[in-house]
């Protein structure tokens, strides 16, 4: 699992587009190196405080869609649109950081 | 009617535009063999009475019309083909498994199965992966290969691998309450020769590559540091 940051969603000036999600991958820096994550799933894992499913992870898959820009940050489309506050929430040293991982599963 | 031709024949008069043949009628009528064909039959074309039509069935008008006309669902022809086989792997390469509970296993290739799932093995002894299916999708296929000449894979295929049906037991009153005695599942012998067989020749072409048995005994896993778009598999 490659671990990478969430970012924006995908936006204009003034108008945002909640089902695109910005992700920035660890260790991708150019547009030419994210063809080999195009079409791996991603899941974003966040903790609750209640068990569900017999476990406090919780996640939301998704998948790289295309790059975005030159300076590899990846289109993601997930299954249901990530929250807008993950810039939040990894500011805050105590809650954990919003991370989501690449599987590079499907389509390899 | 005469009798359906096996392979259809390709048309004689091939088109030069949509709407324009390339050859003309008097040429066709040549090309068609209605000149042999009126020969043998002496300068007529054959004529066959049409046959006697069998007497029709006398139509009883069914019982039973429903309610509302029901649609009939579209035949469906369609044969789904086993999924196409990456250029990667071939018979003998080292894979690595990527979901599931071997994951991270390294694991060699025998053979893709009709339903298009590929048969992995460990070898069992190696690192504990028996013969299993496993798809495609969930797989990255490395470059290293080991030879599998001497394995014979013919007796493996879908239904080797079905579940066994478990015949619904009918409980009595007491045996209700009684605690369910479950056997536990075991492997049938059968299938652990089978591994045994599969694994032997596997074994020792493994041991004639220096480390790929522990290659193949160790799991694979990112490193910090590693980076996925990088590596060469």
């Amino acid at each position: 699992m490659v671990k990478g940051r969430q970012g924006e969603r995908v936006r204009s000036k003034s108008n945002q587009y909640p089902n695109t999600s910005l992700v920035q991958i660890e260790g991708v820096n150019t547009k030419e190196e994210i063809a080999w994550y195009a079409g791996k799933r991603m899941a974003y894992i966040y903790k609750a405080k209640v068990k569900k499913n017999g476990s406090y992870y919780r996640c939301v898959w998704g998948k790289v869609t295309r790059p975005h820009g030159n300076s590899g940050v990846v289109r993601a489309k997930f299954k249901t649109n990530l929250p807008p506050n993950l810039w939040e929430i990894e500011s805050e040293s105590s809650c954990t950081p919003a991370i989501s991982k690449l599987w590079w599963t499907g389509a390899e | 009617m005469a009798a359906k031709r096996k392979t259809p024949v390709k048309t004689r008069n091939p088109d030069l535009i949509r709407g324009v043949g390339k050859y003309s009628r008097s040429k066709m009528y040549h090309k068609r063999g209605l000149w042999a064909i009126k020969a043998k039959n002496g300068g007529v074309f054959p004529r066959h009475d049409p046959k006697p039509k069998a007497p029709a069935a006398a139509d009883k008008p069914p019982k039973f019309y429903p309610a509302e006309d029901v649609k009939k669902p579209l035949l469906n022809k369609r044969k789904p083909k086993p999924t196409k086989l990456r250029a990667s792997i071939t018979p003998g390469t080292v894979l690595i498994l990527l979901a599931g509970r071997f994951m991270g296993k390294r694991v060699v290739f025998l053979k893709q199965l009709t339903s298009g799932l590929l048969l992995v093995t460990g070898p069992f002894k190696i690192n504990g992966v028996p013969l299993r299916r496993v798809n495609q999708s969930y797989v990255i296929a490395t470059s290293t290969k080991v030879d599998i000449s001497g394995v014979n894979v013919e007796k493996f295929d879908e239904k080797y691998f079905a579940k066994e049906v478990q015949k619904k037991k009918k409980k009595s009153e007491g045996e209700f309450f009684e605690a369910e005695k479950e056997d536990k599942k075991k492997l049938p012998e059968g299938k652990k020769e089978d591994q045994k067989a599969v694994d032997a020749t596997l074994i020792k072409s493994i041991e004639g590559v220096p480390e790929l048995k522990a290659y193949l005994a160790a799991r694979f896993s990112l490193k910090s540091g590693m980076k996925p778009h990088e590596l060469v598999f």
